[in-house]
C-alpha cells in the first residue's frame, strides 16, 4: 500500500513536469500546427546555461530567471529564423527541422559543456516529508515542482481568458487570415507563440535537472512522455496537456514501480497507441472535419 | 525490369572491381555503406515515396540485429535461415505498428515512432540474460570459401544483399503498388476514391521498410561482430532520417549517397575536430551537429537532396548541349518531377519520380 501511495506521489510530480513540456507543445501546435520535437532539446540547453551560471556562483533565482529568459529569446529566435520560411510548405517538413534542431542542440550542448553527467542543486529539500512515523516519497522540492506548474498553468490561462494578447493569439490560431485583416499582426504572435513554450521547457529543465544526474540527452525520454501527455490531451488545449500530464505521469509511475522502469517507454508508447487508436484527435480535442 | 537487372549486374562488377583493389579495412566500409543504403533505400520509400515519416528505422534495424544474434547464440541454423528470420521478424513488427500508424498524419506518426525507437532497444535491457544485457550477443561471420578474405566476403555477401533489394524496390516502385504508394501520399482521399486501399497501402509500405532494416540490422551485426543496444540509439534513426534526406527522399539512387556519408561523417568530424585542436568533447559531438545542420539546411535549402541536385545539374548540362531549347523528340523530354533517367551512369536510375517532399499537397 505503502508504495502504492509513493508511486502515486511519484506520478503525479512527474505528471506535473510532463504538463509543463506539454504545456510548450501545445502552444507551438495551436500558433503554427507543428510539433516541435526539439522542444526538450531547448530546455536542455537553458539548463546548461543555468548550471554554468550557477558554478560562476550566481544567486540561485537570478539564474532560475536568467534561463527562463535564455529559452524565451531562444524560442523566439528559432520559430524566426527556422520555422517562418517553412510556412506553406508540407507538414513532414517542420517536423525533419525541429527533429534537425534536436540533435543539433545536444551534439552543440556537448560540444560546449562536455558529454559527463553533471549534477544542479535543488532548491529545496529533496528528503521525503514524514508524518509521525512514516517517510513518503514527496519533498519540499516535489511541492515547489507542484507550485512551479500550477502558477505557470493559471498564468496561461489568465493570458488566454483575460488579456488582450491573449484574445489575438486565440484569433491568430483559429482564423489566422481574418485576424491578419482585423489588425493582429500574427507573425508576431506566432513568434510570440514559440517564445512562450520554450520558457515552458526551460521552466521544466529547471524542475528536472535536480531530480536526475544530467547530460545532454537527459529530456529525451521527458520530451516523448511530453508528447504522449499532449497527445491524450489534444495537442490543442492546455487543460488537455495538464489532465494528460497526470494520466502519463501515473500511469508510467505504475509501470514502472511494478513492472520495472526499463518498459516505461513501452508504456507511453501503449498509452499512445490506444488513444490514437481510439480517438485519433485526442481526449480534450474537437474532431476536426477534414477537408477534400 | 530488365534494366534494373542490368544495371545491378554492372553495379556488383564494379564493387567487385572496388573491393578487389583496397584494404580489408575498406572492404569493411564498403559493406558497411552497402549496410546503410539498404536500411535507407527502405526508409526512402516509405517517406519520399509514400509520406510517411519513421523515426523507428533504427528501432527495426535492433530487431534484425538481435533476431539473428539470438538465433545463432542459441541454435544452429544455417546464416541465410538467421537472415530470413531477420528480415520476416521486424517486417511483422512492421506489420503491427504500420496498423495503428495509418490513421496517423506526419507529426504523430513522427511521435510515435520516436518513442519506438528509444523504447524497443529496453527491452534487451529489461530481458538482459537473454539478449546479452551490455555486452551484448556475438555474431559470427561466415566462413568464406576457399581463400578468400573473410571481411572481403562478408562485404560481398552485403553489397550483393543490397543490390538484390535495391532491384527489387526499384521494381516495386515501378509496379502498380509503386503507383498506389505515390497516389496515397500526394492525395489519401482522391486515392481512395479511385480504388486503393489507402489503409492497406500504407501498412505495406511500412512493412517494406521494416524489413530493409531488418535486413540491414542482421548484416551490421555480422559487420560489427556483437550485437549490443548502444549501436541502435535514437541517434541511429535520426542519422538514418538525415542520410535519407541528403542523398534525396524517394529516391533510390539517393540511398547510396546517404549510405555513403553516413559511413564516413563520424570519421571525417573526428579528423576536422582533430586538426582545428578543438578537443575530444567537440569531436564526439561533431557528427550530431553536422547531421543536425543537414537536417535543416538540406530541407531549407534543396528539398530534393543531392539526388535532386544531380539531375538538375544533369539537366542543366543537357539543356546547354542542346543550345538551351531541347528540339522536339530529343532524348530527355522531361516531365513534372521525374529524374532524367541514366543520367548516372553504373548506378540503377531511380525508379521513383524523385518527386521532393514539399510538392506533398498539405493535407488538413
Amino acid at each position: 500500500m505503502s508504495l502504492f501511495i509513493n508511486l502515486t506521489l511519484n506520478g503525479i510530480t512527474n505528471g506535473m513536469i510532463f504538463a509543463a513540456v506539454a504545456l510548450g507543445l501545445v502552444f507551438i501546435w495551436r500558433a503554427t500546427h507543428i510539433v516541435n520535437f526539439s522542444q526538450g532539446s531547448m530546455a536542455m540547453f537553458t539548463t546548461y546555461i543555468a548550471v554554468t551560471l550557477l558554478d560562476r556562483h550566481i544567486n540561485y533565482w537570478l539564474v532560475f530567471a536568467a534561463a527562463l529568459v535564455a529559452g524565451l529569446v531562444m524560442g523566439g529566435v528559432i520559430e524566426v529564423v527556422l520555422i517562418r520560411p517553412l510556412r506553406g510548405k508540407h507538414a513532414l517538413n517542420p517536423v525533419i527541422v525541429t527533429l534537425g534542431l534536436f540533435i543539433l542542440l545536444e551534439g552543440l550542448a556537448g560540444s560546449i559543456f562536455g558529454v559527463g553527467n553533471r549534477s544542479f542543486p535543488p532548491a529545496f529539500s529533496q528528503a521525503g516529508l514524514t508524518f509521525g512515523h512514516s517517510t513518503i516519497a514527496f519533498s519540499h522540492f516535489d511541492l515547489f515542482i507542484l507550485a512551479a506548474v500550477v502558477i505557470l498553468m493559471l498564468g496561461t490561462l489568465v493570458l488566454f481568458r483575460a488579456t488582450n494578447m491573449g484574445l489575438r493569439m486565440r484569433a491568430a490560431a483559429f482564423a489566422p487570415e481574418v485576424a491578419r485583416l482585423l489588425g493582429v499582426r500574427v507573425g508576431r504572435i506566432l513568434t510570440l507563440g514559440w517564445a512562450l513554450a520554450a520558457v515552458a521547457g526551460s521552466l521544466a529543465g529547471l524542475l528536472v535537472a535536480p531530480t536526475v544526474s544530467f547530460s545532454p540527452n537527459f529530456m529525451d525520454l521527458i520530451l516523448v512522455y511530453a508528447f504522449t501527455a499532449a497527445v491524450v490531451g489534444g495537442l490543442d488545449s492546455p487543460v488537455g496537456a495538464l489532465v494528460g500530464g497526470l494520466v502519463t505521469g501515473l500511469s508510467l509511475s505504475y509501470v514502472g514501480g511494478y513492472l520495472g522502469s526499463s518498459l516505461e517507454p513501452l508504456g507511453a508508447l501503449a498509452i499512445l497507441m490506444v488513444v490514437l487508436s481510439a480517438r485519433p484527435e485526442g481526449i480534450f480535442s474537437r474532431p476536426a472535419p477534414r477537408r477534400v | 525490369m530488365l534494366r534494373h537487372l542490368l544495371l545491378g549486374a554492372v553495379a556488383a562488377f564494379g564493387f567487385y572491381i572496388l573491393t578487389s583493389a583496397i584494404s580489408s579495412f575498406n572492404d569493411f566500409r564498403v559493406g558497411e555503406i552497402a549496410v546503410y543504403a539498404i536500411a535507407l533505400a527502405g526508409l526512402s520509400l516509405l517517406t519520399g515515396t509514400n509520406g510517411q515519416i519513421s523515426l523507428g528505422q533504427g528501432a527495426f534495424m535492433a530487431v534484425g540485429a538481435y533476431t539473428l544474434g539470438v538465433l545463432m547464440t542459441h541454435t544452429h541454423l544455417p546464416l541465410v535461415v538467421d537472415v530470413l528470420a531477420a528480415i520476416g521478424l521486424s517486417g511483422a513488427l512492421g506489420l503491427v505498428v504500420g496498423m495503428p500508424a495509418t490513421r496517423l498524419k506526419g507529426p504523430y506518426l513522427a511521435g510515435m515512432t520516436l518513442i519506438l525507437a528509444l523504447g524497443l532497444p529496453r527491452i534487451a535491457d529489461k530481458y538482459s540474460t537473454f539478449f546479452g544485457g551490455d555486452q551484448g550477443l556475438t555474431v559470427n561471420s561466415p566462413t568464406p570459401p576457399g581463400t578468400i578474405d573473410p571481411q572481403r566476403w562478408l562485404s560481398w555477401i552485403e553489397i550483393v544483399g543490397a543490390i538484390v533489394v535495391l532491384i527489387l524496390l526499384a521494381n516495386l516502385t515501378r509496379s502498380r503498388f509503386g503507383r498506389s504508394f505515390r497516389a496515397v501520399r500526394d492525395d489519401e482521399i482522391a486515392a481512395g476514391l479511385s480504388g486503393i486501399h489507402v489503409a492497406r497501402t500504407k501498412v505495406l509500405a511500412f512493412t517494406v521498410a521494416a524489413s530493409c532494416a531488418g535486413l540491414a540490422g542482421a548484416f551490421l551485426g555480422l559487420s560489427v561482430g556483437v550485437v549490443n543496444t548502444g549501436e541502435f540509439s535514437l541517434t541511429l534513426s535520426i542519422y538514418l532520417l538525415a542520410g535519407m534526406v541528403l542523398g534525396g527522399a524517394g529516391s533510390l539512387v539517393g540511398a547510396w549517397w546517404g549510405a555513403i556519408v553516413l559511413v564516413f561523417m563520424p570519421g571525417w568530424s573526428t579528423s576536422i575536430a582533430n586538426s582545428f585542436n578543438l578537443g575530444s568533447a567537440v569531436g564526439a559531438n561533431l557528427a550530431l551537429v553536422v547531421f543536425g545542420l543537414v537536417l535543416i539546411v538540406v530541407i531549407m535549402a534543396a528539398p530534393m537532396g543531392i539526388q535532386g541536385g544531380i539531375g538538375w545539374l544533369g539537366r542543366r548540362a543537357l539543356s546547354l548541349v542542346g543550345g538551351g531549347v531541347p528540339a522536339p523528340g530529343a532524348p530527355t523530354p522531361r516531365q513534372e518531377g521525374n529524374e532524367p533517367v541514366g543520367s548516372i551512369p553504373s548506378i540503377p536510375p531511380p525508379a521513383a519520380p524523385a518527386a521532393p517532399a514539399r510538392n506533398i499537397r498539405e493535407q488538413s
